[in-house]
């Protein structure tokens, strides 16, 4: 038999309905909804009155809106109103949410792997384009629009035409202080923003073989700004191991039986792509943003470029606009750039271990004078774990803000806003102008980066710093 | 979804590539639990200064767009966030039809699910239209049956659409109600594989 991407077997295991000349019926295994993207949909099957076909596979948790100190106290009447008709959908509908007094509640795409229902082989989708997140579990996981999400709702299917596949090979072992946010950044700013266009991206080679299942999803949750439909990892051991026990997990024999149904998932030796690229680990530093799009990028050793680097005039005048609107001068050296802010958070990178890296940098020193520096775990199961292991106190200790969760400042939709003019050194995900406020200069690092430019006040080669054992 | 069919217009060019949603529909717009009114933030901040009147250099303020309801930009439109506020702005704000060399992936598929036209045309063509989009007096026409978009002064190119979205464009079909005629697959489906949380 022909060998097989797991990109194929997936899709192959969901065609409901397949006809010459029309996009594939698929079915959709999850769906993750949050307020944002929900509400139109919600009153489309209203007008139309129609039902919700599986609640069961579908689960709802509010994010963006939510502010992370009273979270309760939702000053902003619009978002509250969105929060409220979140609430009042998923009561209609009869879809389980996590909602602001669960203990489940959290960032969407921080929850959904944590409590299990993120597994191998499902499709999963969500109104929120880092939902490619999910791949990172051998998952079809993409980003779909609000019309979309009423189609799933209504149907649990959508019509998908096949994309192509793009394997990207990460060879050889990663050095000290280079993290996973790295590599994704290194590999955006290589091949630019759209080299992931039209395709799903699978992340293969050694050094993604040797990530946690938290830095694989760092990964794949960055492949939407490569512009890939999705981004995923074959699943193994490390997959199965971050899965048993979770809640909505296979439990028992089921889980075994579960996992050698997962294995054979992962794609075949010799399985054909119709792009590759290969990199090695090794040439990969920590990299620093220093443009308005997440491709602007160079490592932190190096400088702010000149637009005449570039070749065409587009990329030309697109950099001299960003170089204008970040404040910086080209031949800066990136670690010059000073920083009154920093932001650690977002689905890119507010798990548990983003947190330990970031504290283990944190450790025994204190946040610069004015730089204001903010901690939000991903989700309410992350800030409980943090609190119990000590990593908030060296937080709190250290002068940063501990916060509850949410998506907060990494898109400004909540009362975390980054002022105009200033320096934000953060671990989301998209550097977009006023991204993370009208004016806000965003540069996008890994946790230690970040943290360590908490400290310093300005970016510093994580490479030269010892880490604090913190757990 | 309104049919599209063929439509004469006004462009406008914004000669920039990598125009992201969050540009089109900044994020302090996205919580109001409509599907309509978002036209008059469209570009927000590109569109308006920060004392609130409309910025003289941006694009869309020059007085050769105003009633433009073709837009023609540079490379890789609408990528970021998935959201769908993006192609209900530009469509409330008056655009039918969105050319570029390439667009992201979510934002095409949102568009075409609006009826909100998005046509991918070659480098060199959409240059010579963002330079015919600084006159005032320019047109264009788009036929969605022939594949074809031209002018009076004798451009003429072809483009390409997935039939199946063509169609669904051209008789403006609800896709919830034609995915229904699939209901019994979509069954049999379900007791095949007997998908749980």
């Amino acid at each position: 038999m022909k060998p097989k991407t797991i990109i194929d077997k997936i899709w192959e295991n969901h065609v409901v309905y397949r006809e010459e000349g029309k996009p594939d019926l698929l079915y959709i295994d999850l769906h993750l909804v949050h307020e944002v993207t929900s509400p139109q949909a919600f009153e489309g099957l209203r007008q139309k009155g129609r039902k919700v076909r599986r609640p069961d596979l579908t689960f709802a948790t509010m994010d963006h809106n939510v502010p992370t100190v009273n979270r309760f106290v939702i000053t902003d009447e619009v978002a509250r109103n969105q929060i409220a008709a979140l609430e009042r959908n998923c009561r209609e509908f009869g879809i389980p949410l996590a909602d602001l007094h669960s203990e489940e509640q959290g960032i969407v795409h921080v929850i959904g792997p944590e409590l299990g229902l993120t597994q191998p082989g499902k499709t999963i989708v969500c109104g929120d384009s880092h939902t490619s997140t999910h791949g990172a579990f051998g998952a079809l996981a993409f980003g779909i629009g609000t019309s979309e999400v009423e189609h799933v709702l209504a149907t649990q299917t959508l019509w998908q035409h096949k994309p192509k596949t793009l394997q990207i090979c990460i060879n050889g072992r990663l050095g000290k202080g280079v993290t996973a946010k790295d590599v994704i950044l290194a590999i955006i700013g290589r091949y630019g923003v759209g080299v992931g266009t039209g395709y799903i991206i699978e992340f293969t080679g050694e050094a993604i073989r040797r990530m946690s299942m938290e830095e694989r999803m760092t990964i794949c949750n960055m492949s939407i700004e490569a512009g890939a439909r999705a981004g995923l990892i074959s699943p193994d051991e490390t997959t199965f191991a971050y899965l048993r026990g979770r809640k909505y997990a296979p439990k028992g024999e089921e889980f075994d039986k579960a996992v050698e149904r997962w294995r054979a998932l992962a794609s075949d030796e010799g399985a054909e792509y119709d792009k590759t690229i290969e990199i090695d680990a090794s040439t990969i530093a920590p990299m620093v943003t220093w443009g308005t799009n997440p491709a602007m990028s160079t490592s932190v050793d190096g400088v702010v470029p000149h637009p005449e680097q570039f070749e065409s005039k587009t990329e030309q005048n697109a950099v001299r606009r960003a170089l204008e609107y970040m404040g910086l001068k080209p031949g800066t050296p990136i670690t010059d750039i000073p920083v009154q802010h920093v932001f650690i958070g977002s689905c890119t990178n507010s798990r548990l271990s983003d947190l330990r890296a970031a504290a283990s940098i944190v450790k025994g020193k204190k946040v610069a004078p004015g730089v204001r520096a903010l901690v939000v775990p991903g989700s309410q199961q992350v800030k409980k774990q943090a609190e119990a292991e000590g990593l908030a106190q060296i937080f709190i200790d250290a002068g940063f803000e501990w916060r509850d969760s949410g998506c907060s400042a990494c898109l400004g939709m909540n009362p975390d806003i980054i002022p105009e003019g200033e320096h934000c050194a953060s671990t989301s995900n998209r550097n977009f102008e006023g991204r993370q406020g009208k004016g806000a200069r965003t540069h996008l690092v890994s946790p230690v980066m970040a943290a360590a430019a908490a400290i310093y006040g300005h970016f510093v080669d994580v490479r030269q710093l010892e880490a604090e054992p913190v757990c | 979804m309104k049919p599209f069919t063929i439509h004469r217009g006004k462009t406008a060019g914004i000669d920039r590539a990598n125009i992201d949603t969050d540009q089109i529909i900044p994020k302090q717009f996205l919580k109001r639990i409509e599907r309509t009114g978002f036209g008059q933030f469209l570009f927000y901040d590109w569109r308006y200064l920060s004392d609130g009147t409309p910025n003289p250099e941006f694009e869309l303020n020059r007085p050769e767009n105003e009633g433009a309801t073709i837009l023609v930009a540079d490379e890789n439109f609408g990528c970021g966030s998935s959201r769908e506020h993006a192609p209900w702005a530009l469509q409330d704000y008056g655009f039918r039809v969105i050319i570029a060399p390439s667009f992201a992936d979510i934002f095409y598929n949102n568009c075409l699910k609006n009826g909100l036209l998005p046509i991918r045309l070659d480098k060199e063509d959409v240059r010579y239209l963002l330079r015919q989009s600084e006159r005032a007096d320019y047109e264009l026409t788009v036929s969605l049956e022939e594949q074809r978009v031209f002018d009076d002064e004798g451009f003429s190119r072809p483009f390409d659409i997935d039939p199946y979205r063509k169609q669904l464009l051209l008789k403006g079909w609800d896709e919830i109600d034609l995915t229904f005629v699939y209901e019994a697959h979509i069954a049999a489906y379900e007791r095949r594989h007997c998908p749980r949380p």
